[in-house]
This record gives C-alpha cells, structure tokens and sequence, in this order.
C-alpha cells in the first residue's frame, strides 16, 4: 500500500522538508517529482475576458471544508490506481496570498521517473478542475473572482482518452 | 431539511453561505430543486439565468440536475473550481 497524504492548510510550506517527508516514505523510490504553484503577480484574464494584463496584489482562496479533501483522495486514489506510487502528498493553501507565495504542492515517488513525472502532471491536471477551491483576485481595479479556464477543462480529455 | 450551501461567486450573489429548506416533496431532482429555488429567491433566480456555469453537489459529490435529492441531504451551488 503507497504512502499517501492530504493536507488543506493557511500555513506555507517547506519544500526540503517534504521532500525529505516523501523519501522516507516511499521507501526505495527511485525518482522523486515535487511541483509547486505560486501566485502571479501578472495576470492576463480580466472578467471581461479582453485579456488585458492586470497586477495582481494579492488573492483570497476559498474552498468547501470537508469536500475539499474527500476530492484530493478520490484523485490521489486515481493515480495510484494508474501508475506504481510509492508516495503522493499534496498540499493546498487557502485564505489570503500574495505574488510569489506558494499555493500548491503535489509531490510523487515512484521507482522510476516517467511515472512520477505523469502522476503529478496528472494530479495537478485534475485538482485545478475538479477539487473545490476558488480563487478571487484583488488587483488595482477591484476583486474578482477567477473563472475557470476551458484549457483547464481541456487538458484533463487527454487523460480520461485511456480510461 | 436540506442543508443548501453556497460558495464563491456564488455565495456573494445569495448573500448567504448557507440556508435550510424543508422539501415540499418527499424526493425530487437537483433540476426540481433548482426551479422551486429559482421561484422562492429572486437572487437564486439571478445566479440561476445569469448563464453563467453553475455546479451542484449532493453529499459533496458532483452530480447533475437528473440526481435526486432527499431529506437531509447537504447540497451545494457553485461555480466552476479553480484552484491549483
């Protein structure tokens, strides 16, 4: 059974320690993938979709507790059940950023790499559209919420081709 | 009683996170509760026709307007995620 942990927090996190967290769990992992998201400070989607480049000066996210992580384990679960992990962890932050924090973390092991790469591609793929997080953007011009994007949408097809 | 909570987007146009409601019906589907919603709350009815992507989950599972829904279940009304 692979090692597998969730965690929905305020609080940033520290990439060596996770790290170090994934390889002392996933025993005689022979490739370790770890990917991080951060906060832009520019981005290009406005609500009236005229694509106009807006500064982003900080970004609130919101999220539905209790969903939240019953959606990252079915989705953990999902590529555990395609690819040979021997650990996954993943971490989400929630409230209030700014440019440049972290905001996720998706972390893989596997004996070898291409399966590793895959799974945290895969994870990220499918936590974008389908774990329940929001984000709202304050920019010089106001807040808005962030709407979703159909490239997003898009991307989790090439995966559910082999379902 | 039906525990309807609402977020994002969402929860800002009902100005409410969540809400009860006692079914008129022993079970009807998530598309009837959205049309009894749509009748009793001018600011559902807004969201609703807005014709902006609206979700739902039951139990916080995704489902579609075809699912149905009983007595005390949890439902949610959000817009699409985007997290990561």
């Amino acid at each position: 059974m692979s090692w597998s942990q969730i965690t929905v927090q305020e609080s940033d996190f520290n990439l060596s320690e996770q790290y170090e967290l994934l390889r002392q769990k996933a025993g005689d992992a022979g490739a370790i993938v770890l990917f991080t998201g951060l906060v832009r400070e520019v981005y290009s989607m406005e609500p009236d979709r005229k694509c106009q480049p807006a500064t982003v000066q900080g970004l609130t996210l919101e999220h539905y507790p209790g969903m939240t992580e019953k959606c990252l384990q079915e989705i953990a679960q999902k590529a555990n059940s395609r690819w040979p992990l021997l650990a996954t962890r993943i971490i989400h932050r929630i409230g209030m950023l700014v440019p440049s924090d972290q905001i996720v973390l998706v972390g893989t092991a596997s004996a070898h790499r291409s399966a590793a790469f895959d799974a945290a591609q895969f994870l990220m793929d499918y936590l974008k559209t389908r774990a329940p997080f929001w984000k709202k953007q304050q920019t010089l011009k106001g807040s808005h919420w962030v709407e979703s994007r159909q490239s997003d949408s898009d991307t989790i097809k090439r995966w559910q081709l082999h379902d | 009683m039906l525990e309807i909570h609402y977020f994002a987007s969402v929860r800002e146009a009902m100005q409410r996170s969540k809400q009860q409601l006692s079914l008129p019906e022993a079970t009807m589907t998530v598309g009837g509760l959205v049309e009894l919603l749509s009748r009793q709350d001018a600011c559902f009815k807004n969201v609703y026709e807005s014709g902006k992507p609206l979700l739902v989950a039951v139990n916080q599972t995704m489902v579609d307007s075809t699912h149905p829904v009983c007595d005390g279940d949890e439902v949610a009304f959000f817009p699409p995620m985007t997290g990561g």
